[in-house]
């Protein structure tokens, strides 16, 4: 038994009309079916945050939720967040410089949730970024990096236009 | 990891929904899809069916009635979390929200599905048994409606029936300048809570207590309310004294035992945590 839909929807920017098995994860969906391999997967059941992409803007664990769920949709992954192909995202720029990634694993489910938090809350103390951040497991002991890069990159973002990021999404 | 063979259905309505749970065998509701997706991926639920309500309409709403509020079932928690209208009638409810699991789980989790699921060590359900919630189901027979204190009926189990679709939730408001709190132990933050309190309190223009709720999730397979604390705040004066009296009361509570937390230290937690509730909501309590 395998059950397909045709399915429209945006990634990154791109649109794609694809057919497919409707118990298909959304994370397995753009990970096998469109090649985005950015997006990680970790513990396949919503513990550890390392699936996170954003839909219409906000963050969602993408292993549960379904692919044909995404219909209509409009998704950004790790993959969607620089502005160019030659240039990072000034919150990857502050990754790389406050040593925020080691193994990289968990890199992509930080980005993509620090997006959407740092659109949210651009002045956020440092508590604040370890709550956004709580439901996202690094396992190379790395918060500190990935804490001090999120406070510099709020700085950095303050610096340019904050309507530059991947997605219009308004604040709460 | 991928969940096991099924058929997918998203209906456009309540009634469609409904019609679809009574015909299918072994149909399954997915809401948010917080729990049940890693059930399926695990293969924990198997279901022949799954019947998608994200795509039923009118299911998605926060609405101020005379006496307090209606939520609708799939209203996502990340709206519940962000209402005013929340902020302003049932403030115990805007406490505990961002308790509530993790942003990215806030986003795409439902209301209504937090209680269908009903875990009970989950914030939702606790505060619904604190403000004595009334749900509103929909099934083959028409419509009904629960008080929240006839909905448990064992662990993960409600008395919704087989084919029954919950679509909305009302929240009776306390009195303005009411007094509430909501305090909980978890091991990290937006992780389920091993034990929490929510405290409700109204008091009277000489400073004694006219009203009191007390209700302590993650102990035992439901939310619980501490009648015998309740019962024993009426007419006391709001002192350090009195509430350490009441959440002692809270000790004698059946708690439940696993890997996270023997019995006794719940009950060490349901004390500890129901006197600072209590306390939290007395500050509150407009005249204080």
């Amino acid at each position: 038994m395998s059950e397909k839909r045709r399915v429209s929807l945006a990634v990154n920017g791109t649109a794609y009309e694809e057919t497919i098995e409707t118990r298909l994860t959304l994370a397995d969906f753009l990970r096998h079916q469109l090649g985005l391999t950015g997006t990680h997967l970790g513990c396949e059941h919503g513990v550890c945050g390392a699936c996170t992409v954003l839909v219409d803007g906000y963050s969602v664990r993408s292993c549960l939720m379904l692919a044909v769920q995404a219909g209509g949709s409009d998704i950004t992954t790790v993959e969607g967040i620089a502005p160019s192909k030659d240039e990072l995202h000034p919150l990857q720029e502050a990754f790389r410089d406050n040593h925020g990634l080691q193994c990289g694993f968990c890199t992509p489910g930080m980005l993509t949730t620090l997006v959407e938090f740092l659109r949210d809350n651009p002045s956020p103390t440092e508590r604040d970024v370890r709550e956004a951040i709580s439901g996202n497991l690094c396992r190379c002991t790395g918060y500190q990096g990935i804490v001090d890069a999120a406070l510099d990159a709020a700085q950095r973002l303050k610096g340019q236009d904050r309507t530059a990021g991947p997605d219009g999404g308004e604040s709460p | 990891m991928k969940p096991p063979p099924f058929s997918y259905h998203d209906p456009a309505t309540v009634s469609e929904a409904v019609e679809l749970l009574a015909t299918l065998d072994n149909a399954k509701l997915l809401a948010g899809g917080q729990s049940l997706m890693a059930m399926l991926n695990m293969r924990y639920a198997q279901p022949d069916h799954v019947i998608d309500l994200n795509r039923v309409e009118g299911l998605s709403y926060i609405r101020a009635t005379g006496d307090g509020l209606e939520i609708g079932a799939m209203t996502r928690q990340r709206d519940v979390e962000f209402s005013n209208d929340v902020r302003r009638l049932c403030p115990l409810l805007n406490e505990a929200m961002p308790l509530v699991g993790h942003r990215q789980t806030r986003n795409r989790g439902t209301f209504g599905g937090s209680l269908a699921h009903f875990d009970s060590s989950a914030e939702i359900p606790t505060v619904c048994a604190g403000l004595d919630a009334v749900l509103r189901v929909a099934g083959p027979r028409g419509e009904r409606e629960i008080a929240f204190k006839d909905f448990p009926a064992g662990y993960l189990s409600t008395s919704l029936e087989l084919d029954e679709v919950l679509v909305s939730v009302r929240l009776p408001a306390w009195g303005a300048g009411h007094g509430f709190g909501f305090e909980e132990f978890a091991r990290r933050h937006g992780d389920f809570a091993i034990v929490s309190a929510a405290a409700l309190l109204e008091a009277g223009t000489d400073g004694r207590i006219t009203r009191a709720s007390l209700t302590l999730g993650g102990i035992g397979s439901a939310p619980v309310r501490v009648a015998q604390a309740e019962a024993a705040l009426m007419g006391e004066p709001g002192s350090v004294e009195t509430f350490a009296a009441a959440a002692e009361m809270a000790r004698g509570i059946d708690a439940h035992e696993d890997i996270h937390a023997p019995a006794a230290y719940r009950q060490h937690l349901a004390v500890v945590l129901s006197r600072r509730a209590l306390e939290k909501a007395w500050s509150r309590v407009e005249g204080n």
